[in-house]
C-alpha cells in the first residue's frame, strides 16, 4: 500500500464484516452488554453490539448508561482487556498420565482458537504490542501466546469519546490506533449520517473490508474524523506526567507516600487482573481420586498476593506498602529495563475497577511533588 | 516405556515448559533435613550440560514443581545432582523418592558462575548452610583444572556440625594441598573440634590476594551480605564478589513474574550476579 486510504462503510453495510469473518473461519469477539457492563465476549452478530449504550467510570466507578444516538462503540475500556483471550486466565500447561507405574507426559493437542477481535482500543493495542515483547520477543517464546496472537484479526475503534479514568494521551497511545491492526474504524453520527471511516492496516484487512460495500472516503469525511480524535485526546478524564518517571519511581524506594497509599490498598489484585499488560502467573498443580493423572494448570497471579513472594522463610513483600510499590514501580519503571517501553497504556482500568478508587496517576503525581520539595 | 515418549521434545528448551522425564537412580540423606538426588534420564540419551550455578525445576506429579541448584559435576552428565532440604511439599514429596521412581525436570535454567573468568586468579568460594550445593559445581571446574587458578580456599559454615553437607567430599578436600579449607559452625557440639563462629570470621585469615581475587558466595541473604561487607573490607572489588539469589519462582523461563528483583529476573539475568550490577538492589528491603 503506498500510502493510508480511508474508506467510508455505511452503518447498514456494517453487519456484513460477521459474514467476512465468519467465512474465514474467525471465532469473533467483540463488546456486548452483560452483567451490567460492556464486556467482550462471543458475538453472533451486529445486534450483540452494544448499540445505544455507553458507560460512565471514574475511581472505582462503573455504571451502563444509555445513549442518546444508536452508536456502536460509543464507550470507553471494558472492566477486562483483550488478554484473557491471547493469555487464557487458566490454561493446561501439560497433562501426565501413570499407566503400568510409568509416567507419560501426554501432547497437548487442543486447537487454538482464531479470534477476530472487533473494537479494539487504542489502549488495548498499545497493550497487546507490550504483550508481545513479554511473550514473544524474549529468549523464550510462551507458545500458549504465541498461537492465539499470530492469527488474530484485529479490527481497531477509534475513540470517538474519552472516559473518566482514561489517559492515553499521556502515556502516548491512543485515542487514535496507530499500527498494530488490520482495520482500524472511526464511527461518526451526525445529524441523519451513520458510518464509519475506515483505515487498512494489512492485506489481510483489505481483503475482509472488500467484502462489505465501501467507497473512498471525502476530505470532508477524514477532517470529521480527525476532529473528533482530536476532542477525545482534549477531553482525558485523567492524566499522567511521565516526564523522567522512571528515575523518579528508582529515586523513590523508600518514599513515605508508599506508606499512605498502603494505607488505602486492600492488596485485592483487582488491578493486576483488569490491567491489559500485566502478566504474572502461577502454576496449579491437580490430580484426580485415582492418582494416575496429573495435570499442570497457569494461572493468573499477582504481585499483590503474599503467597506471590514467598520463599523458604516467609514472604519477600510482607507489607501492602512492599506490594503496591513492586506494582507500580514495575508497571511504570522497571518495565521500562526488561522490555524496553513502560507497562502502561493510559487506559484507566486499574483507576476504575480499584474498590477504594487508589488512582495511579495521583499517586506519581504525590511522588512527584513531594519529590520536588525534597530537592528544592 | 521409553516407547511411549516418542513425540517428546529432544531439546528441552524448544519447549521449555514441558518437563523431561528423570529417573531416580540413588536418594541419600545429607544431614538431618536434607538429602541429595541423583537422577538419569528415562526418556532420551541426549547429555544433560550445565554450567555451574545454574538450576532446574523439579517437578513431583501432581505435587508440584520447584527450583532446584545443580550441584554434581559438569563433566558428569549422566548424572544429575540436586540437593534439597525437606521444608515445603514439594521438597517434602522429593524427600519421599525411591530409587527408579520418575520425576520431571526442566533447565538448565539462568546464569552460572562464569568460572572461566577466574581463571589465573585466587579464588575464594565462600558458602553458608544450603549454600555450598550450588558452589560444588566450582569446586569440581576448578579442580579439574587446578593449575589455571591462583590461590583457592572453601570458606564453609554451618549452623551445627550435623548440618555440614558433603562430609566425605569435605575431608577429601581437607587433604588436599592445592586448595584451603576452612569450616566453621555457629554453634559446636562435645565432639566438634574446629572453628566455632560465622562464616566471615574465616574471611580475614583466608589466603588471596585481594587484587586478584574472585569470591563465589551463596547462603542466607544476610550471610551473604556481612560476607560481602567482610570481603569489601579485604579490598575484593564489588565485581569481583558473585553472589546467587533466591527468589519464588514458577516458570524458570522469566515469563511468570515471581522471582522479579527490581528490573532484575531472577531466573534470566540471575540467579548468580556479580556484585556490582545489584548492589542498589541488594541494600532495599522487601524487592
Amino acid at each position: 500500500m503506498d500510502k493510508p486510504s480511508n474508506f467510508v462503510v455505511e452503518r447498514a453495510a456494517f453487519p456484513q464484516l460477521f459474514a467476512a469473518l465468519d467465512t474465514r473461519g474467525y471465532t469473533i469477539v467483540g463488546p456486548t452488554v452483560r452483567d451490567g457492563a460492556i464486556v467482550y465476549d462471543a458475538l453472533r452478530g451486529v445486534d450483540d453490539l452494544p448499540i445505544g449504550w455507553t458507560d460512565a467510570q471514574d475511581g472505582g466507578v462503573y455504571r451502563l448508561a444509555r445513549r442518546a444516538d444508536a452508536a456502536l462503540f460509543g464507550y470507553n475500556t471494558s472492566p477486562h482487556a483483550w488478554k484473557k483471550f491471547l493469555y487464557p486466565p487458566a490454561v493446561r500447561l501439560t497433562h501426565a498420565r501413570r499407566e503400568n507405574g510409568a509416567w507419560r507426559v501426554m501432547e497437548n493437542d487442543d486447537a487454538p482458537p482464531r479470534y477476530a477481535f472487533l473494537g479494539v482500543r487504542a489502549c488495548d493495542l498499545a497493550a497487546i504490542e507490550i504483550q508481545d515483547k513479554v511473550f514473544l520477543q524474549g529468549a523464550y517464546q510462551d507458545s500458549i501466546y504465541a498461537a492465539r496472537r499470530e492469527p488474530a484479526f484485529i479490527l481497531a475503534v477509534n475513540c470517538a469519546q474519552a472516559g473518566g479514568t482514561c489517559f492515553c494521551a499521556s502515556m502516548g497511545t491512543g485515542p487514535r490506533a496507530t499500527q498494530g491492526f488490520d482495520l482500524a474504524l472511526t464511527e461518526i453520527l451526525e445529524a441523519e449520517q451513520h458510518y464509519f471511516l475506515v483505515q487498512v492496516g494489512t492485506e489481510r484487512g483489505a481483503e475482509v473490508l472488500n467484502e462489505l460495500a465501501h467507497r473512498q472516503a471525502t476530505d470532508e469525511e477524514m477532517a470529521r474524523a480527525e476532529k473528533i480524535l482530536l476532542e477525545t485526546a482534549q477531553h482525558m478524564g485523567r492524566t499522567l506526567d511521565t516526564r523522567d518517571l522512571k528515575a523518579l519511581l528508582y529515586q523513590n524506594y523508600e518514599h513515605p507516600h508508599w506508606n499512605a497509599v498502603a494505607a488505602r490498598c486492600l492488596a485485592c489484585a483487582n488491578c493486576t487482573l483488569v490491567c491489559p499488560t500485566c502478566f504474572c502467573s502461577t502454576m496449579e498443580d491437580v490430580t484426580d481420586l485415582s492418582g494416575e493423572n496429573a495435570e499442570r494448570w497457569r494461572k493468573w497471579d499477582s504481585c499483590f498476593t503474599m503467597d506471590f513472594s514467598y520463599i523458604h522463610g516467609g514472604s519477600v513483600r510482607q507489607t501492602h506498602r512492599a506490594r503496591y510499590r513492586q506494582w507500580l514501580t514495575h508497571k511504570l519503571a522497571t518495565w521500562i529495563d526488561q522490555f524496553g517501553t513502560s507497562g502502561c497504556v493510559g487506559c484507566g482500568r486499574c483507576i476504575t475497577w480499584c474498590p477504594v478508587a487508589i488512582d495511579l496517576t495521583a499517586e506519581v503525581r504525590a511522588l512527584r511533588d513531594t519529590e520536588t520539595i525534597k530537592g528544592a | 516405556m521409553l516407547s511411549t515418549l516418542d513425540s517428546f521434545p529432544a531439546r528441552a528448551d524448544a519447549h521449555p515448559m514441558q518437563p523431561r522425564l528423570y529417573r531416580a537412580h540413588k536418594r541419600h540423606r545429607e544431614t538431618p533435613d536434607t538429602f541429595t538426588l541423583e537422577l538419569e534420564a528415562a526418556q532420551d540419551d541426549a547429555p544433560f550440560t550445565f554450567a555451574p550455578g545454574q538450576f532446574n525445576m523439579l517437578y513431583v506429579f501432581g505435587v508440584g514443581e520447584v527450583p532446584i541448584s545443580i550441584c554434581g559435576d559438569p563433566k558428569r552428565s549422566n548424572l544429575l545432582l540436586h540437593t534439597t532440604r525437606d521444608v515445603g511439599m514439594v521438597t517434602h514429596a522429593l524427600s519421599r523418592i525411591k530409587r527408579g521412581d520418575v520425576i520431571g525436570v526442566r533447565g538448565p535454567f539462568g546464569t552460572g558462575w562464569d568460572v572461566e573468568r577466574a581463571v589465573t586468579r585466587d579464588v575464594l568460594i565462600v558458602a553458608g548452610g544450603i549454600g555450598l550445593a550450588p558452589l560444588r559445581p566450582v569446586l569440581y571446574s576448578i579442580l579439574a583444572q587446578r593449575e589455571r587458578f591462583g590461590h583457592v580456599s572453601l570458606l564453609y559454615g554451618a549452623r551445627m556440625p550435623e548440618e555440614l553437607l558433603y562430609m566425605p567430599e569435605l575431608q577429601k578436600w581437607r587433604a588436599r594441598l592445592d586448595l584451603d579449607v576452612a569450616v566453621t559452625v555457629d554453634r559446636g557440639t562435645r565432639h566438634w573440634r574446629g572453628d566455632v563462629g560465622v562464616v566471615t570470621t574465616l574471611i580475614p585469615k583466608a589466603a588471596c590476594d585481594p587484587a586478584r581475587t574472585t569470591a563465589f558466595v551463596c547462603g542466607p541473604e544476610v550471610m551473604m551480605r556481612f560476607t560481602i561487607f567482610e570481603l569489601q573490607k579485604r579490598g575484593v572489588s564489588d565485581e569481583n564478589i558473585v553472589l546467587s539469589m533466591e527468589r519464588n519462582m514458577k516458570c524458570g523461563i522469566g515469563l511468570c513474574g515471581h522471582c522479579q528483583w527490581g528490573p532484575h529476573f531472577i531466573c534470566r539475568q540471575g540467579p548468580v550476579f556479580r556484585y556490582n550490577e545489584i548492589r542498589d538492589w541488594f541494600a532495599l528491603k522487601e524487592i
